[in-house]
């Protein structure tokens, strides 16, 4: 059980600055997953915090301790690793036990030969075996004690890697990308385990991810880093509706959130493709984006925009529209809920959406507060179909 | 082919086409092997028992004479001794010394090309070229070695010229030539150990080097390891060419190794059939090596 606080975190490799400034509180008890798309320096955020690499400047306070300078093993935390890490000579009871026998057993008792004569060693032993018994009793892998990882399935070797973090009963997890080497159907799976895991166990569980549907299903907060900076932390549902950045809004959610050229006129109307929203925002005169989720987009025969089919992804119990249209770059994307009444590939059709499905942005991608007018003012004008 | 042949004879047509085809593949390798590798072997087993002498226009068949000749000579034994104390004292020396160079050089910051090429260099050089050095370097009045120990005011010594030391600073010079070789495929080793294993092992508590060493580097490195140890083993019953420029075997057959007891039986007295016989004896000893690596390397190879 641990409050993490990272305060102005800045990590630099050879100049290169990976980590720009971090500051987050991770609260005690809290599944809070670190996700951003590759490169965006989460996972050296989660090393800094783990104490395995050193941050250029800035401080990780663990329970209200400054934890520089602190080894790895005594800030007692665990970590899981995308690779598993786990030591491919020894057996999976040998490995779950590496971080007892570290910590219980002097240097001389661990020794080969001589530490089987040390007086102390064998009541460590056998309490050492109890401890991964009982574990790996709880990750069903008790059949599995005597086998090497390299005779394990990637599942498999996953419960030995969580095992070997629950055992030594650690202030707060550190999960590096745990579930990317797995299948897909396994990774699903497995998220739901690792949900449970915390709700058993009720530690401080630091999820790091590229995969933003893991994020949104498994924690209670989400922190979404792009660029070596943290830009937006919440509750999933907060983050997805809310984005208070372009770049979230866009990493949050798939398919990826439509964004509308638009912008700001001098009487603080919104516009877009030409068309002027039933929205109004306190911002200066500019530029700026109009996005909208998928799922907002509703078609219609006679909408607001149109534009061609240009492709159809249909998942079975929803399918995706994309619109090529003039004035966009990509074209837009529609979740259509009955995926009998989609479209046909090169049809025309007609789209819009509400204005309270509105997230608009300004130029340099920072969320522009929005209004709507009361429609009891201007009732003609509306902007959705 | 026609469709109308009954199943049958096709079938037994394919089987027999298939042996066929099989062998004829397996030919060539099997031809280069018996000319490069089952000939010559059969060929000097079968020389050793004979009475053949290098050059000789006849020779008889004379069974195990060469080997009782053999077993009952005393230089023999004295070559045997020497080349298991040799095999013994240079296999631990350059494997434990190339282990610890390649770490050395793994775990420091800059010039680590320039250490791997210093360390490398013996093995690139001839070691003919290089044990002449040696043979300067060891020398009683003007060489190097006596030279820094009068220096620091010890006494010095006739290295190869002395019956108690010949053979061991034969050992030192074999150590100082293949400790470069095994650095090489330890550093290979490491480099291919996963970063993430000492990142864990960090975690768990594995804080020293020793500790980390103990629980990742050294298991890890097993197939390697096992590797280096048969390669210098091998090697090492091989010495020949320092102990042909520096010691002749002597001072009173105290370097005498095997292969040149082979080489000055077969090639100066020219008693090939005897040096036949000395050969199949080294030859036992080189495959026993091989059979035991093999043994030990299906037990011993961890794969992530």
């Amino acid at each position: 059980m641990a409050e993490i606080e990272i305060r102005a975190l800045r990590k630099a490799f050879d100049g290169a600055e990976v980590l720009k400034g971090v500051d987050l509180t991770i609260h005690d008890g809290e599944f809070i997953s670190l996700v951003g798309p590759s490169g965006c320096g989460k996972s050296t955020l989660l090393r800094v915090i783990a104490g395995l690499e050193p941050q250029s400047s800035g401080e990780v306070r663990i329970d209200g301790a400054s934890a520089d300078g602190v080894r790895p093993s005594a800030r007692n935390l665990a970590m899981v690793f995308q690779s598993y890490a786990l030591y491919p000579h020894l057996s999976v009871f040998d490995n779950i036990a590496v971080p007892l026998r570290m910590k219980r057993l002097s240097a001389l008792e661990r020794a080969p030969f001589v530490g089987r004569l040390m007086p102390g060693r064998r009541r460590a032993e056998r309490v050492i075996r109890d401890d991964v018994e009982r574990v790996a009793a709880q990750l069903e892998i008790s059949p599995l004690l005597k086998r090497k990882p390299g005779q394990l399935s990637g599942g498999q070797r996953q419960r030995v890697a969580v095992g070997r973090a629950i055992v030594r009963q650690p202030r707060a997890f550190l999960f590096d990308e745990p579930l990317s080497n797995l299948d897909a159907k396994l990774r699903v799976h497995m998220r739901a385990e690792i949900a449970q895991l915390h709700r058993q166990l009720k530690t401080t569980f630091i999820y790091v991810t590229h995969d933003q549907a893991e994020a949104m299903t498994m924690s209670g907060r989400i922190a979404v880093m792009i660029g070596g900076e943290l830009i937006q932390a919440g509750a999933p549902a907060a983050v997805y509706e809310d984005p208070c950045d372009i770049r979230v809004a866009e990493f949050v959610g798939t398919p990826k959130i439509n964004a509308f050229p638009g912008r700001i006129r001098s009487d603080g109307r919104l516009e877009t493709l030409g068309h002027v929203l039933h929205m109004a925002t306190p911002a200066p005169e500019g530029e700026c984006r109009i996005c909208v989720r998928p799922e907002r987009i509703e078609l219609a025969s006679q909408g607001l925009l149109s534009g061609t089919v240009v492709h159809l992804e249909n998942l079975g119990s929803e399918a995706f529209v994309h619109i090529g249209s003039a004035g966009t770059d990509a074209p837009v994307v529609a979740r259509v809920n009955d995926p009998s009444q989609v479209p046909a590939i090169g049809a025309t059709v007609g789209y819009g959406f509400a204005p309270e499905a509105v997230r608009a942005f300004d130029v340099d991608g920072k969320r522009i507060a929005t209004s709507i007018p009361s429609r009891v003012e201007r009732p003609r004008e509306m902007a959705v179909v | 082919m026609a469709p109308r042949v009954p199943a049958r004879v096709f079938a037994s047509f394919r089987r027999t086409g298939r042996s066929q085809a099989a062998y004829a593949l397996a030919a060539p390798a099997f031809v280069l092997m018996l000319l490069m590798l089952i000939g010559p072997l059969a060929g000097v087993i079968a020389l050793s028992f004979t009475d053949y002498q290098l050059g000789a226009p006849a020779f008889s068949w004379i069974g195990l004479s060469n080997y009782r000749e053999m077993f009952a000579d005393r230089v023999f034994w004295i070559s045997l001794k020497n080349t298991l104390t040799y095999v013994a004292i240079v296999v631990p020396g350059a494997v434990a010394l190339g282990l610890g160079v390649a770490l050395l050089i793994q775990s420091g910051a800059g010039l680590k090309s320039w250490y791997r090429t210093v360390y490398f260099l013996p093995v690139m050089a001839t070691l003919i070229a290089m044990a002449i050095v040696w043979e300067f370097m060891l020398h009683p009045q003007f060489g190097l070695v006596n030279g820094l120990l009068r220096a620091a005011g010890l006494q010095g010594h006739s290295w190869l010229q002395d019956r108690g030391t010949a053979l061991y600073s034969l050992c030192v010079i074999g150590i100082w030539q293949a400790t470069g070789f095994n650095m090489v495929l330890f550093l290979a080793g490491l480099v291919s150990i996963p970063k993430h294993l000492y990142d864990a092992a960090e975690i768990d508590g594995a804080e020293g080097a020793w500790s980390r060493f103990r629980l990742v580097t050294w298991p890890m490195l097993g197939p390697v390891t096992l590797f280096v140890v048969a390669i210098s083993a091998i090697r090492s019953f091989q010495v020949f060419d320092t102990v042909q420029v520096l010691t002749k075997g002597g001072p009173s057959k105290s370097s005498e190794v095997l292969i040149y007891t082979m080489y000055t039986e077969g090639f100066e007295f020219f008693r090939s059939g005897y040096g036949a016989a000395v050969t199949v004896v080294f030859l036992a000893f080189v495959l026993l090596l091989t059979l035991l690596k093999s043994a030990l390397g299906n037990r011993e190879v961890h794969y992530a």
